[in-house]
């Protein structure tokens, strides 16, 4: 059983192969939009290094997004190409669940987030058993922090984003702000691969990223159609 | 080379293409055969925004590919073994909608060690002609398409030479921005090449010839001049036959991309015309370039109309031949939206 985990949503690229229970080879690197040239090579590098040939991988882990529209792509489109011509199963993870796999040993609710510009976040709310309290969303970081505080429970926040937010966060939520320790916010590939473990296989033709936001052409015609039917 | 030459295997390739808004896959038998040819369109979808919207086209490139390339290899009846090499357009074209072509390319070719090769959007539209007929050195080929207007020298295979192009408009993009005008839908050029059969060339709108000698290219001063008659006759209430319109813009258009491949074409000494891109399925621009080379000794190949559009069988074809010239692209292959056909044949 050899799981490839593949995320490049984000400005970090993760890849991990886990053999069993472990992770037997684990790369990660920031890197900014550079994703294309660099994620297949890497995969090379680490599966020669991990001494495992293509056609014995058992399960593709990808993440989904949200992130970068174009990472978000370039990972699926490698992983859902490898996992439907190798004829293995996938499994499409929400890159928000992904920053919450190491933090489940503490008993707070997890805040992920990734900055989306503009004041805008892309987030969601996890219960320490790891599931979902308040779905993923594109939202103001203000109007988010808003909604957490009526919630007057702690919450840890972890996202490659942190110091962006964090006073802000911190005067929003006072003594219920936590914060992932250093060094855990950023993509887990190893920890997206064992967890790939505990889901059922997605359909690969049907696995899509998710934007968690329209194209913005699209939400005007989406407008257009509401106003002409007035 | 540790094959035996003289035993001739048949070789495969598997070609894909999602420079625009068509995600196609084919599968190439010894790079004149097509074994399949599946090609998506995505148009339905621009019509509404009256064009391609980037972000929308690489969405729906992602959401196709795996049922794209399932249908090439179930209408080819072959299996992944059997496939010789991976051809991906790279560039030119929308930058994230090449990516996931590109993407795709290599994940195949790694997943099963296979080659791979990244292959120039134009060299697919000219190659498509090698699915009808093998080429005849020293060839001109007339481009025209959405983006592009070019005529290029080929004296040997793989060797381009750029030797006229567009100095604004591509001539694809005129006739977009006059369908507009004209309040046509998306996509207008088969609309103005239909509405120009009916109309009468009563306009006589520039054609731009350039300084003596040269073979580029210009249409926005067609264009423009387009934009204004339609203009000035809104202006002063007057209606114009919008056919009428239509016909002396084509008539313009195809007048001036005729006369310059014939003069190129005698001036390089060619053997043979080969038309490529997405205006070569125009009525007009073909009965227009058959006539003036009807008495020429030059041949003119015009690829039937599937071929014309954007597709992956292009690819394929083109691909073959970079594979037998031994380009071979590493996993580091990347998209290229501004690829050079001149650099890129020189790799
Ligand atoms: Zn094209």
């Amino acid at each position: 059983m050899t799981i490839l985990a593949i995320d490049t949503s984000n400005d970090a690229m993760g890849i991990a192969l886990v053999k069993d229970k472990q992770i037997i080879a684990s790369y990660t690197s920031i890197n900014k939009n550079k994703h294309s040239t660099r994620l297949m090579p890497a995969i090379d590098r680490l599966m020669k290094d991990a001494n495992i040939e293509p056609s014995q991988l058992s399960k593709i882990a990808v993440a989904i997004g949200p992130g970068s529209y174009t990472g978000v792509r370039i990972g699926l489109s490698i992983a859902k190409t490898m996992a439907w011509s190798l004829d293995i199963p996938i499994v499409g993870l929400s890159s928000l669940k992904i920053l919450t796999l190491s933090l489940t040993m503490y008993d707070y609710k997890i805040c992920p987030f990734f900055d989306a510009r503009r004041g805008l976040v892309f987030t969601g709310l996890y219960n320490s058993d790891g599931t979902i309290e308040i779905e993923e969303q594109n939202i103001k970081m203000t109007d988010w922090l808003d909604r957490l505080a009526t919630l007057d429970v702690p919450i840890v926040f972890v996202s490659p984003d942190i110091e962006l937010y964090e006073s802000m966060i911190q005067e929003s939520l006072k003594e219920h702000a936590h914060f992932a320790p250093k060094g855990f916010h950023v993509t887990q590939p190893g920890l997206l691969g064992i967890e790939s473990k505990e889901y059922p296989p997605d359909d690969v033709h049907t696995l899509i990223p998710q934007y968690l936001r329209l194209v913005e052409a699209e939400a005007k015609w989406l407008e257009s159609q509401k106003d002409g039917s007035k | 080379m540790g094959e035996i030459m003289n035993d001739k295997k048949d070789q495969y390739i598997l070609a894909i293409e999602t420079s625009c808004d068509e995600t196609a896959v084919a599968i190439i038998k010894n790079g004149n055969e097509v074994v399949s040819n599946v090609v998506a369109s995505q148009i339905e979808s621009h019509k509404r925004f009256g064009g391609v919207v980037p972000e929308v086209a690489s969405r729906h490139h992602v959401e196709q590919m795996t049922h794209v390339l399932e249908e090439a290899f179930v209408k080819s009846n072959l299996e992944m073994e059997s496939i010789d090499a991976i051809a991906v357009t790279q560039g030119p074209g929308l930058v994230g909608a090449l990516l996931v072509g590109v993407s795709t390319a290599k994940a195949l070719a790694f997943a099963h060690q296979k080659p791979l090769i990244g292959v120039h959007h134009i060299a697919g539209h000219i190659y498509a002609n090698q699915l009808q007929e093998p080429f005849t050195f020293p060839l001109l080929a007339l481009v025209v398409s959405g983006g592009h207007t070019e005529l290029i020298l080929m004296r040997d295979h793989y060797d381009f030479e750029v030797i006229g192009e567009t100095r604004d408009d591509a001539a694809g993009e005129a006739y977009d921005k006059v369908a507009r005008t004209l309040n046509l839908p998306y996509p207008g050029g088969p609309e103005i090449d239909r509405l120009a059969q009916e109309g009468v060339d009563r306009f006589d709108f520039p054609r731009a010839w350039l300084e003596e000698g040269s073979f580029d290219f210009s249409f926005s001063g067609l264009k423009s001049s387009v934009i204004n008659t339609v203009h000035n006759a809104k202006q002063k209430g007057e209606t114009v036959e919008i056919a009428d319109i239509a016909t002396s813009f084509q008539s313009s258009v195809t007048d001036v991309l005729v006369e310059k491949t014939y003069r190129a074409a005698e001036y390089y000494g060619v053997k043979e015309i080969i038309v490529a891109g997405g205006v070569a399925a125009n009525s007009g621009l073909r009965s227009a370039l058959l006539d003036r080379f009807d008495s020429s000794a030059i041949q003119v190949k015009i690829p039937p109309l599937w071929l014309c559009t954007d597709n992956a069988a292009m690819i394929g074809a083109a691909g073959m031949v970079a594979y037998e010239k031994g380009y071979r692209a590493g996993w580091d292959l990347n998209a290229n939206p501004g690829l050079d056909i001149e650099m890129y044949s020189k790799n």
